[in-house]
């Protein structure tokens, strides 16, 4: 492997992702709405639970049907207390994921598809760079931002939520074990699937809008696991983070394994 | 395959479903000398230089470029070359100076030489003033300039040219010419230019292959396309001035073409063979009109794409 190459290819990238708009707008606006604006939200709980005619519904009645796990987690809460850590805690976890796949997803649409549309990727196909150098270095390029914004990402997320519970609970909520095993072990192979995806797609198309279109459908997995934790078909303990994250890490796998046998020297000069 | 040869194709195909992209190409490229390739879109250029540098796999046949097969040895091999692409494919995101930073690191060239090098690039092609601007707002030429740039910056062995000139004002395609003639000569590295611009072949290249839908229709130097692919001559005749009338009266009696006669006793005559040129000149003298001098045109490679239109055609 060439250390440099690569590292050169990966600095090279971000700086000219940091200079679009169409890439960096949804990186900062898309994390600020669901992890600083929804969590400062649930201060609001009480005040909307005490409007004259309320007509919130009892939070057991909603999750009458949910795993025993959650019932007995959101014991010894009252009712406010209770929607604010289910939404909190609980809500908000598989929506979390949604961070590290968009933030994959956006980077490697420019990195792969948007070199194509740039007409810069013929110039770096002559290089001494071997296909296995390019290929790691552009799937780190995204990878490793998409855990660092996660992780800074859920440090933001953990004081908001933290300090819009303080009033309600009078404890700190998070982290706690389960997200920490969802930031360290599923939020990287979350990414993985953004990144494995968008490689895939990226193979098929010639520009950024259209990778980043088609490579949409990736959140659908996710969206899948929140609707699931919303109406309480289950609920997101270690174990079941555990699994989704095992479950994640072999579609990456498959998917890079993919990745690979497509981003061929031959193959993408051909496109050109 | 051996030899002081920097390029050896031998039978090198490529295929694209149906279509042969490149036919069975043989040629050589001996080091230090500079190589065009003419033809027109489509003739199979872009493709032959794709294979050289182990970018692109060949359907058939075999290629060494420095001693490697680019196909078995494409890193090694694209150490030592350069390429400029016919579209500039600068990251237009980039400064001038990140743009020349990143190919020397991806070139290999030891970190301790990347500044020096880079600044030496800016100043040879005219970019200081603007190195730390983004490519993004440079015009045709100076994007041209800075991929040009870049093709050089690990000093390749082989640098390989598609339409260099292309967009740039006649004072720095001079300038360019003039680096490429250095390139060859001064550090006798070896150029495979691709172009379109005939007076630009003519000029830089000793010799010369002419593509046609993917196959080679000529190679050679000027003189021997000319000799092998023009029959005819163009040739001027300097004769007495009062007679030049008379001069041109009987040529055309005869059916010989006189091109120009504008200038009294200098008849330029074309569409005479070669070998009939000396016996023409012979009869005419016999006239007892007074010929002061013969003096032959050697086609320009211009004569000889043209005369190779017709092969052309053929091979479309």
């Amino acid at each position: 492997m060439n250390r440099r190459a690569i590292l050169s290819i990966i600095r090279k990238d971000l700086k000219v992702v940091a200079q679009s708009k169409a890439v960096v707008l949804p990186l900062i606006l898309v994390p600020a709405i669901l992890f600083v604006v929804l969590p400062a939200l649930a201060a609001f709980i009480p005040s909307l639970a005490k409007l004259p005619g309320s007509n919130m519904p009892r939070l057991d009645v909603l999750l009458s049907g949910a795993p025993p796990g959650l019932a007995a987690a959101l014991s010894g809460y009252n009712e406010t207390q209770k929607y604010a850590v289910w939404m909190l805690v609980y809500l908000m976890a598989p929506m979390f994921l949604i961070l590290p796949v968009m933030v994959a997803s956006v980077i490697a649409a420019d990195s792969f598809a948007g070199e194509k549309e740039r007409k810069t990727l013929e110039a770096l196909l002559y290089t001494p760079t071997s296909d296995v150098d390019l290929f790691v270095a552009k799937t780190l390029s995204a990878w490793v931002p998409a855990w660092l914004v996660t992780g800074l990402g859920f440090v933001v997320y953990s004081l908001v939520a933290d300090l819009t519970a303080w009033n309600l609970v009078g404890k700190l909520i998070l982290p706690n074990l389960t997200w920490t095993v969802m930031v360290i072990w599923v939020a990287p192979a979350a990414a993985g699937l953004g990144l494995g995806t968008m490689v895939l797609v990226s193979s098929r198309v010639r520009t950024f809008q259209e990778a980043y279109q088609l490579g949409g459908i990736v959140v659908l997995p996710i969206v899948l696991l929140v609707v699931g934790q919303a109406t309480g078909v289950m609920y997101f303990d270690v174990g079941l983070v555990a699994l989704v994250g095992l479950v994640l890490w072999a579609i990456d796998v498959a998917l890079l394994w993919l990745g690979v046998r497509l981003f061929r020297r031959d193959e993408l000069i051909a496109q050109l | 395959m051996g030899g002081n040869f920097a390029i050896q194709t031998r039978d090198l195909t490529r295929r694209f479903g149906e279509l042969v992209a490149v036919d069975h190409l043989s040629f050589e490229v001996e080091s230090g000398e500079i190589f065009g390739v003419l033809g027109h879109n489509g003739a199979g250029k872009t493709t032959t230089v794709r294979m050289l540098n182990g970018v692109l796999g060949a359907s058939e046949g075999s290629a060494r470029v420095l001693g490697l097969d680019p196909a078995a040895d494409g890193v090694s091999l694209r150490r030592q070359t350069g390429v400029l692409t016919e579209t500039p494919s600068i990251e237009e995101r980039l400064t001038a100076r990140d743009n020349l930073s990143l190919y020397a690191a991806l070139y290999d060239v030891p970190p301790g030489q990347v500044a020096g090098r880079v600044e030496e690039l800016l100043t040879t092609f005219d970019l200081v003033d603007r190195a730390d601007e983004k490519a993004g707002g440079f015009s045709k030429g100076m994007k041209q300039r800075l991929a040009l740039a870049r093709a050089l910056v690990h000093h390749p062995q082989v640098l390989f040219l598609d339409e260099p000139t292309a967009g740039l004002d006649p004072v720095l395609a001079r300038a360019v010419h003039d680096l490429i003639i250095q390139h060859s000569q001064r550090e006798g590295h070896t150029v495979f230019l691709c172009t379109h611009n005939l007076v630009e072949a003519q000029r830089l290249c000793h010799r010369v292959a002419v593509l046609g839908r993917g196959r080679l229709l000529a190679l050679g130097s000027l003189q021997e396309l000319g000799r092998q692919w023009v029959t005819t001559l163009k040739t001027t005749l300097e004769v007495e001035p009062e007679r030049s009338a008379e001069a041109v009266k009987w040529l055309s009696a005869r059916g010989v073409e006189v091109a120009d006669h504008t200038v009294p006793g200098r008849l330029t005559i074309q569409g005479v063979g070669r070998d009939d040129t000396p016996a023409l000149v012979r009869s005419l003298a016999d006239q007892g009109i007074p010929i002061f001098a013969v003096i032959p045109q050697e086609p320009t490679l211009e004569d000889v794409y043209f005369a190779l239109q017709g092969e052309m055609e053929v091979a479309a």
